[in-house]
C-alpha cells in the first residue's frame, strides 16, 4: 500500500502539485487521470522519489518513504518497477540487453534462466522477433512494451507506469491494460498508473484521481466515474459525443434499466 | 554565490561515486566498455598529432640552431625533452578533452535528457557510481598510456623528419636522444596526464550528468565540458610546472 499525504511540489515559484493525498492499496490498479500538463508525471516522481516533493509525506507499507535514508530507499527501490513516459530504454542496448538489464544486476541467474524470463515477459507485452533491436530502430508503441517488459521483468511489488498506452493502437492498448490488470491481481501489487485513456479508466480503474491543474479534484473508482457530477471531470473524461453517448448508456447499463425495446448489441452494424 | 554552488555539486558527484557496486561483473564490463571506447576510439588522432607535433619540433627545433658551435644531437635532446615534458602530456590531453570529453558529456546527457539515469536509479542502482566511476577509472587506465604512446611516436616522428629533411642523421638523434636524459621528466609527464585524465572525464561527466532540458542542452553542455576541461589542464599544467619542476 502506498500513502500520499499533503504533497506539494513547485518548480522555481511555479506550484505543479499542490497538497495532493491518497491511498493506493495493493491488489488494485490505482490510476492517475487528468489533462496533459496537469502534473500526473511530477506527481508519480515525487511518489517514487525522482522528485522531493516541498512537503508531505509519501508511505511505502507503513513506512515513511520521505524519511528514509539513500540506502532505506534503495531496498525500497528494488521492488518497484517503473515504465517511463518516454519509454526511457538504455541506447546502447539492444531489446533484450535491456530487459536483461535489472536481471544482470541484480540476480544469480544463468544465462538461460535469464533469456528465459525475458522471452516470458517479451511475449507479454506481445513483442516476438525484436530481441536484437536497438531501440532507435523500434516505434514508440514497441518502446512502451519493451520499458513495460524491463519494469515488470524483476516481479516487482510496486509498479508504475506513466501512460502505458499512449502511441499505442486500440488492439495493443487493450492488451497491456490486461496485462497490467493480471499482474496485479496474480502478484498481489500496488500497481500506480498515468493515463488520459478512457478505455483503460473504465477497464483497470479501482481507484481513480483525477487531478486538476495539480489540485485532487475527484476521486472514486470506475463505477462511481459514471455518476459523477463532478463538472470538470465529466468534461475531461467524456469530453467527445461518443464518450458522452457512450456514458449514459453504461449508466443505464449499471442502473439495470435498460429500455426493454432497445438491444444493445444489436446496435452493432453486422 | 553560483560559482561555489556548482564546486559544491561536482564535489558531491565524486562522493556520490563511492558506493559498493550492486553486481561487480555488470560494473568491469561497464569499465572495459570505457576503456576499449576512450582507448581505441582516440587512439588513431593520438597518432596523428604525435608523429606531426615530433616532426615540426624537429624542423624547428633545427631552423632556429643555426650555431654551427652547437653538436646537432642536441636537436634531438630538445625535441625529447619537449615532447616527453610538454607536447605529449599537455597537447595530447587537450585534443583528449574535445574528443573524449564531448563523448562522456553526450551519452551522459543523453541518457538524462532520456530518462535513463532515472531508470536506473528507480531500479535500485547508484547511477554516479556505475556511470561516472567507470568513465573515470577507464580515463585514468588508458589517458596515461596514450601519453606514453604518444611520447614515442613524437620521438620517433622527429626522427623520420629529420632524416627526411636531411637536418639530421638517425645516428645522430639516436645519440642526442640519450644524452642528459632526465627520468625524472617521465614521471613528472606522467603524474601531469594522470591529473588531466582526472579533470578531463570528471568535468565532462559532471557537465553531462547535471543537464536539465532537451538536445539543445546537451550540445551546450558538451561544449562547456571541452572548454572547461581545456582551462583546468592549462591551468593545471602551469600549478604543477611551478610545484614539482
Ligand atoms: N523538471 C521540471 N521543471 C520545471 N517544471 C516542470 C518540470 N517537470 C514538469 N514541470 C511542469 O509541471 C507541470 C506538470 O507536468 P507533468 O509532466 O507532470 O504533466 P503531465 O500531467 O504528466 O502531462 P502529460 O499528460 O502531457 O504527460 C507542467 O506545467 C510542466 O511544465
Ligand atoms: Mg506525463
Amino acid at each position: 500500500m502506498i500513502e500520499v499525504r499533503n504533497i506539494k511540489k513547485a518548480f522555481g515559484g511555479k506550484t505543479v502539485i499542490e497538497d495532493v493525498s491518497a491511498v493506493m492499496k495493493t491488489g488494485q490498479c490505482n490510476l492517475i487521470i487528468g489533462a496533459s500538463g496537469s502534473g500526473k508525471t511530477v506527481l508519480m516522481k515525487c511518489i517514487v522519489g525522482l522528485f522531493e516533493p516541498d512537503s508531505g509525506e509519501i508511505l511505502y507499507n507503513g513506512k515513511s518513504f520521505t524519511a528514509m535514508k539513500h540506502e532505506e530507499r534503495t531496498e525500497v527501490r528494488k521492488e518497484i518497477g517503473m515504465l517511463f513516459q518516454g519509454g526511457a530504454l538504455f541506447d546502447s542496448l539492444t531489446v533484450e540487453q535491456n530487459v536483461m538489464f535489472p536481471l544482470n544486476m541484480f540476480t544469480k541467474w544463468n544465462q538461460k534462466q535469464k533469456s528465459d524470463r525475458v522471452n516470458e515477459v517479451l511475449a507479454r507485452v506481445n513483442l516476438v522477433d525484436t530481441n536484437k533491436k536497438f531501440p532507435a530502430e523500434l516505434s514508440g508503441g514497441m518502446k512502451k512494451r519493451v520499458g513495460i517488459a524491463r519494469a515488470i521483468v524483476m516481479n516487482p511489488k510496486y509498479l508504475f507506469c506513466d501512460e502505458p498506452n499512449s502511441g499505442l493502437d486500440p488492439q495493443t492498448s487493450l492488451v497491456i491494460d490486461k496485462l497490467i490488470r493480471e499482474i496485479t491481481t496474480e502478484y498481489n501489487i500496488t500497481t500506480v498508473v498515468n493515463t488520459h485513456d478512457m478505455n483503460s479508466v473504465m477497464e483497470i480503474g479501482d481507484y481513480i484521481l483525477y487531478l486538476y491543474q495539480g489540485k485532487k479534484e475527484w476521486e472514486g473508482n470506475n463505477k462511481e466515474i459514471i455518476f459523477t457530477k463532478n463538472k470538470l471531470l465529466n468534461d475531461f473524461i467524456f469530453a467527445s459525443d461518443f464518450l458522452h453517448d457512450a456514458k449514459e448508456m453504461r449508466m443505464l447499463e449499471e442502473r439495470g434499466k435498460v429500455p426493454p425495446g432497445l438491444d444493445l448489441e444489436g446496435q452493432n452494424p453486422q | 554565490m553560483n560559482f561555489f554552488h556548482y564546486i559544491g555539486q561536482y564535489l558531491l558527484m565524486v562522493k556520490g561515486m563511492f558506493s559498493r557496486p550492486e553486481n561487480s561483473k555488470m560494473y568491469w564490463k561497464e569499465f572495459m566498455r570505457q576503456c576499449s571506447d576512450i582507448g581505441i576510439g582516440s587512439l588513431g588522432i593520438v597518432t596523428i598529432i604525435s608523429v606531426f607535433i615530433g616532426a615540426v619540433s624537429t624542423i624547428q627545433t633545427a631552423y632556429q640552431l643555426v650555431s654551427p658551435l652547437i653538436p646537432r644531437s642536441t636537436i634531438a635532446q630538445i625535441v625529447r625533452d619537449t615532447v616527453i615534458l610538454e607536447f605529449a602530456p599537455t597537447l595530447v590531453c587537450i585534443v583528449l578533452a574535445g574528443v573524449v570529453g564531448s563523448k562522456i558529456a553526450s551519452e551522459l546527457g543523453n541518457m538524462r535528457v532520456s530518462e535513463q539515469i532515472d531508470a536506473l536509479e528507480i531500479m535500485g542502482i547508484n547511477s554516479k557510481a556505475y556511470l561516472i566511476r567507470p568513465k573515470i577509472v577507464a580515463a585514468l587506465v588508458v589517458i596515461p598510456l596514450l601519453v606514453v604512446i604518444a611520447m614515442v611516436l613524437g620521438i620517433r616522428g622527429g626522427r623520420y623528419a629529420g632524416g627526411m629533411a636531411n637536418i639530421i642523421s638517425d645516428y645522430a638523434y639516436d645519440k642526442g636522444l640519450l644524452q642528459n636524459f632526465v627520468p625524472y621528466n617521465v614521471i613528472f609527464a606522467l603524474i601531469k596526464s594522470y591529473v588531466f585524465a582526472f579533470i578531463i572525464a570528471s568535468i565532462s561527466a559532471y557537465f553531462g550528468y547535471f543537464v536539465k532540458g532537451g538536445a539543445l542542452e546537451i550540445g551546450k553542455a558538451s561544449t562547456k565540458a571541452v572548454v572547461i576541461s581545456c582551462i583546468l589542464i592549462l591551468f593545471g599544467d602551469y600549478v604543477l610546472s611551478a610545484l614539482l619542476l
